[in-house]
């Protein structure tokens, strides 16, 4: 029985929605023909998540520039959600996407079109975005739309069907401050409309008919959500060449959630090595139909026990580091410009506030904070031609 | 839907003439010469799309935030 899968893909979803409207930071200039081969591995909380993504962008003609992506999640789970209310699964998610860039003076258009299928799950974006270079290319633009059309279906029942649409919109500003100092701001909302919850996923009421105290049912969510989010970050390079990064981000939504999240990176080259370490900080409310123990069956008229969705403190250490063993300096590999090889690996921790570690078998109500340590690994290989 | 967020219908047109009125014949007070710092590619605000667009999935599926970390472009793949 699959249990998180659906939720975790309609978020990843989400991803494609956000990305597939968001702006080049210099929109009057066509992105660096490249070619990427990314291996990526998740693995925390009893959920392991691996598989590579591709990418290749080349431009043709003067003004246009086409991308693929190729991407595949390979999901083996047996996380809390599932050995507390369900079986350990393994699952593929595979999605691909096609975009076009068209550059006409300072104007950048684009379109793009994601793909993602699963076996109870399928995902279709559509994007278009259009950036504007002004005040001498001091400027950048952009403005965003974004169409989703989902499926939702079951495993155990064919004859289970459910969409889901969502639209997004959203408004960046990239500004070159001074000669040392870049920033951009974004706002962006996303509305969503139809099947928002997990077909498997169950919520838990007190029932004293039960040997633990307690029960599960289906549990319910609203079938709109609309949320808005605002982005500012800055890139300022230091005069012994590196850079700092900061990057703040306000999250509210129609749920009662309320987001705060903050991040501190720092950049230095060394040789062709170039390494980069990174802190991200993450806060927020939970959503007004959250309960950890609901009261009864079927006690509020929403109900929802996503830990997701859960008052929580995220935490995220990163290192990367990058070596170029190809460069512009006169090397004899034909096309090749550039090439580098990169590894990167997280740390991420989530501390939950409400949210009960089911596992420990304790008395209702004394169970302990579910906590989540995860490993995200990176390795990938990139060349510019 | 809460009625206490701001009305995108109306937020977006009203931002982007904000934006437009500045329109302006403003100075660049940052010449083109002397951005080469800026064009560094440790200053690259998305050095990595692929890789960038990745962790963006994660942090979806692990949090209930999404949204306003814009400026992935220039080449991920779904822009």
């Amino acid at each position: 029985m699959i249990l998180a899968t659906p939720m975790m893909l309609q978020r990843i979803t989400l991803t494609a929605l956000l990305l597939a409207i968001t702006g080049n930071a210099f929109a009057g200039v066509l992105p660096e023909d490249r070619a990427d081969v990314l291996y990526h591995l998740y693995d925390g909380g009893g959920v392991e998540i691996d598989g590579p993504s591709i990418l290749i962008r080349k431009q043709v003609g003067k003004s246009v520039s086409v991308v693929g992506n190729y991407y595949v999640d390979m999901v083996t789970s047996a996380s809390i959600d599932v050995v507390t209310t369900a079986s350990p699964y393994t699952e593929e998610r595979k999605q691909w996407s096609l975009g076009l860039d068209y550059l006409r003076g300072n104007t950048t258009m684009r379109v793009n079109y994601t793909s993602s299928e699963e076996s109870d799950y399928d995902a279709e974006t559509v994007g278009f975005s259009v950036s504007q270079d002004m005040f001498g290319d001091l400027t950048t633009l952009t403005f965003g739309y974004a169409l989703g059309n989902d499926l939702v279906r079951r495993s155990d029942d064919v004859l289970f069907e459910r969409d889901l649409d969502k639209q997004m919109y959203s408004v960046g500003v990239t500004q070159i401050l001074t000669k040392n100092l870049i920033s951009t701001l974004n706002f962006e909302t996303i509305t969503e409309e139809g099947f928002l919850n997990n077909p498997y996923r169950s919520v838990r009421y007190a029932d004293s008919s039960s040997a633990l105290g307690y029960s599960f049912e289906p549990e319910l969510y609203p079938n709109t959500r609309t949320s808005n989010a605002v982005g500012i970050r800055a890139r300022y390079y230091l005069p012994y060449r590196a850079a700092l990064e900061g990057e703040y981000r306000y999250f509210i939504d129609t749920w009662d959630i309320e987001g705060h999240t903050g991040s501190l990176s720092y950049t230095h080259p060394w040789n062709d090595f170039t390494f980069t370490g990174k802190f991200r900080y993450h806060t927020q409310t939970g959503a007004h139909f959250y309960r950890d123990l609901f009261s009864g069956p079927q006690a509020t008229n929403f109900r929802g026990r996503d830990k997701e969705l859960s008052p929580l403190t995220s935490y995220t250490f990163k290192l990367k580091a990058a070596y170029e063993f190809l460069n512009d300096d006169g090397n004899d590999w034909g096309f090749l410009k550039r090439g580098s090889v990169s590894a990167s690996v997280d740390l991420l921790h989530i501390d939950y506030d409400d949210f009960s570690d089911l596992r420990a078998l304790a008395p209702i109500g004394s169970e302990p904070l579910y906590q989540l340590d995860a490993t995200i690994y990176q390795v990938f290989v990139s060349f510019w031609y | 839907m809460n009625d206490s967020l701001p009305n995108t219908r109306i937020l977006l047109p009203l931002l982007g003439l904000l934006l437009l009125s500045a329109c302006g014949p403003i100075e660049p007070w940052v010449k083109p010469y002397e951005r080469d710092r800026l064009a560094d590619p440790i200053m690259a605000l998305d050095s990595d799309p692929v890789s960038t667009s990745y962790i963006q999935h994660v942090y979806e599926a692990r949090e209930g935030a999404r949204g306003g970390e814009g400026a992935a472009g220039g080449g991920c793949g779904c822009n």
